[in-house]
């Protein structure tokens, strides 16, 4: 187990090492020229040349790429010589746009990402799960073929189109929740945790119809899969109740396909929905990527894809370990 | 899919023969082999869709999609009018209350704009839709088109050489499916319209189209490299690749020629699946600002102009035609993905 353990955490770092590397190529080498989107509007050459000293493009890119990497544990200081400023660990550089350290614009962005993800999260696994399981479990009869059907209709709902129908009618129409604010970025805040749920009821509704649609798939395979195997049938003849049955043995033994998509998603949420949080106007991760695409504010954009990356390296493997601490046939491969 | 490859086999024990008169007649058999393997494919996917009605449904559907695309500059001109003439003239569009919406007569379908128009500029939304459909469906197509292709060959190249190939092959493969894809598209985007912008494909209206195929299909060809992968994996092992081999057919020959089509059938399932994400990917993106943009119309660019300004709001039917367009057309898409892949590969299953 421990090898496993250690061979699991040398691929990630190699293989976050590699994330960086690529992703940082990508967008140095990527844009026409990186300095004058620095630059701004009334650019002169001589501008140009100081802002590609300021960025540090005047060395050779290894150096650059490993300036970068330097800055993620150590302060480092960036800009012009002679006009240079600290910037703290961790380093990923300064807004071109704002002249902000990234770092920070993260740390205030993440808050709002979380409390999209968690809840979203919530309420598509209860809804996944539950409808999967109750098709299952009365596989071929109408409630079946009716969540089938809504599973097949969710998973092909754009979140664009989800997303603006829902403020059109909830909001605009019934006033039945309101407009999603920025002041609101946690349940602990001063309005408390029922004002983060209205907040943020409308845009988790968003998200769990799209991903609860595929939860519901999995689960009813699974269980269908599960339920017909022998041990079910072992359980049933020695006369356990029908609920133990379905919830001890098969819930128990179907459920891990769920537990390995759950751990999934959640890196993929963490580095920020991009889209939901466009159209409901939550300032997090994706919504900052966004608008750092849109007017070239590569430093930011490039962090944002980075630690995007990570969340989900990092929960793969949190996943291969949970399911290798589960099931030990998993170790033996 | 049972089917398919006892036809291969067949094919594999013949073509040898016919390879070593001249080059002509081989490459003569091995375009008319894969064209009767292609027919058989889809043979047998017909076979199986026809029995189900929502399959033959979603399939009319998405005839329907395609034509009403193709032929979209008709349809808009039969309908007189087209998607750039702007109309602000105060008979059309209010000016006293909310300023910019269209008047009762022509938010709504009349004879005159078969969808009515657009709030603000005044523009026939059913020409929009019909053009907007071609750009939408045209950027759906060929990015697949790119990752398919892609996929296919690096999927089968990685299973075929196996080894070093294979395990730096699955690593990028890896690294791919670990990049989170709309935020890499979404910041890439820009980047290479830029790079593209002096070029031949940067030209107008062509820039983000262009973009948006490279891009779309250069990060989507990884899960699928991944399946062809895994197939090739157990078809190497295969009589038909020995006997190819030591008839003297080269690796690449083998490889494009006994691999690959016997992959197609898996190849096409997951390209079917391919095209309604790649069709949500789309208006995902022009929906944010950073694909199609106006004055170029897209289901994704119609989108973003119900919510700029939110004109949804007080105008909703300018929201649901775009909308209900991209969900019809994405279902249509999705049940036939699901039809293709239960008529060719009942094994796998979606996820």
């Amino acid at each position: 187990m421990i090898r496993f353990i250690l061979r699991r955490t040398g691929s990630l770092i190699l293989l976050l090492v590699a994330v960086s590397f690529i992703t940082f190529t990508l967008f140095q080498l990527g844009p026409a020229d990186p300095a004058s989107a620095a630059c701004g509007q009334e650019c002169t050459p001589e501008r140009i040349a100081e802002a590609r000293v300021a960025l540090g493009m005047d060395h050779p890119f290894f150096i650059q790429y490993f300036d970068y990497m330097r800055g993620l544990v150590s302060p480092r200081m960036i800009g012009a010589p002679g006009a240079e400023s600290l910037c703290q660990w961790p380093c990923l550089g300064k807004s071109f746009q704002t002249n902000e350290n990234v770092s920070d614009i993260i740390a205030r962005s993440l808050p709002y990402t979380l409390s999209m993800a968690i809840g979203a999260l919530v309420l598509w696994t209860i809804t996944g799960v539950g409808l999967g399981l109750l098709a299952a479990l009365r596989k071929g009869s109408a409630t079946d073929k009716f969540i089938v059907a809504a599973a097949s209709v969710g998973v092909s709902l754009p979140i664009p189109v989800t997303g603006l129908f829902l403020l059109l009618v909830f909001v605009n129409q019934l006033h039945l929740l309101p407009f999603t604010t920025n002041e609101i970025n946690s349940p602990f805040g001063a309005q408390g945790p029922w004002a983060w749920v209205l907040n943020y009821f409308l845009p988790w509704v968003a998200l769990a119809v799209l991903f609860s649609a595929a939860y519901i798939r999995v689960t009813r395979t699974n269980m269908i899969e599960t339920f017909s195997e022998d041990f079910i049938r072992t359980a049933r003849a020695k006369g356990l109740a029908p609920r133990t049955v379905t919830f001890k043995h098969g819930v128990r033994a179907g459920i891990t396909p769920v537990v390995t998509m759950l751990g999934m998603d959640i890196g993929l949420l963490l580095g920020g929905a991009v889209l939901t949080e466009q159209i409901f106007s939550v300032p997090g991760l994706g919504f900052t990527a966004v608008r750092a695409a849109i007017s070239g504010d590569l430093p930011v954009t490039m962090a944002i894809t980075m630690l995007a990356a990570f969340f989900v390296i990092v929960a793969n493997v949190v996943v291969d370990l949970a399911y290798a601490a589960i099931d030990p046939r998993v170790r033996l491969q | 899919m049972n089917r398919a490859p006892s036809l291969t086999q067949l094919q594999s024990t013949v073509e040898p023969t016919a390879e070593s008169p001249s080059s002509d007649a081989s490459s003569g058999t091995a375009s008319g082999a894969s064209a009767a393997e292609a027919r058989s494919l889809l043979a047998t996917a017909w076979l199986r869709i026809r029995r189900s009605k929502i399959a033959l449904l979603s399939l009319c559907i998405v005839v329907a999609i395609m034509l009403f695309a193709i032929l979209g500059p008709i349809l808009s001109a039969m309908s007189g009018n087209d998607p750039f003439t702007s109309n602000t003239s105060p008979d059309v569009l209010d000016d006293l209350q909310t300023p910019g919406l269209p008047l009762p007569g022509y938010m709504y379908p009349s004879a005159a704009h078969w969808l009515g128009v657009e709030p603000g500029l005044g523009r026939d939304l059913f020409s929009r839709l019909a053009y907007g459909g071609q750009v939408s469906l045209t950027i759906a197509l060929l990015s697949t088109a790119v990752s398919v292709v892609l996929g296919t060959v690096i999927g089968a190249a990685a299973g075929y050489f196996g080894g070093k190939t294979d395990a730096i092959i699955s690593r990028i493969m890896d690294l791919f499916l670990a990049f989170p894809h709309l935020l890499l598209v979404l910041s890439l985007t820009p980047i290479l319209q830029s790079r593209l912008r002096n070029t031949a494909l940067g030209q107008g209206s062509f820039l983000p189209m262009a973009s948006l195929v490279i891009i779309l299909g250069f990060f989507g060809w990884a899960y699928l490299a991944r399946i062809v992968r895994g197939q090739v994996l157990s078809l190497r092992e295969r009589e038909f690749v020995e006997a190819a081999r030591s008839f003297g057919a080269s690796h690449l020959s083998v490889l494009f020629r006994q691999i690959i089509p016997n992959v197609m059938g898996v190849v096409l399932v997951y390209a079917t699946m391919l095209i309604p994400t790649n069709i949500s990917a789309e208006a995902a993106l022009s929906f944010l600002g950073v694909g199609v943009k106006d004055p170029t119309p897209s289901w994704g660019q119609m989108l973003n102009a119900a919510q700029s300004g939110n004109w949804y709001l007080s105008d909703p039917w300018f929201l649901a035609v775009p909308g209900v367009m991209l969900i019809v057309t994405v279902l249509a898409f999705n049940l036939l993905g699901d039809a293709v892949r239960d008529a060719l590969d009942p094994k796998a299953s979606r996820h």
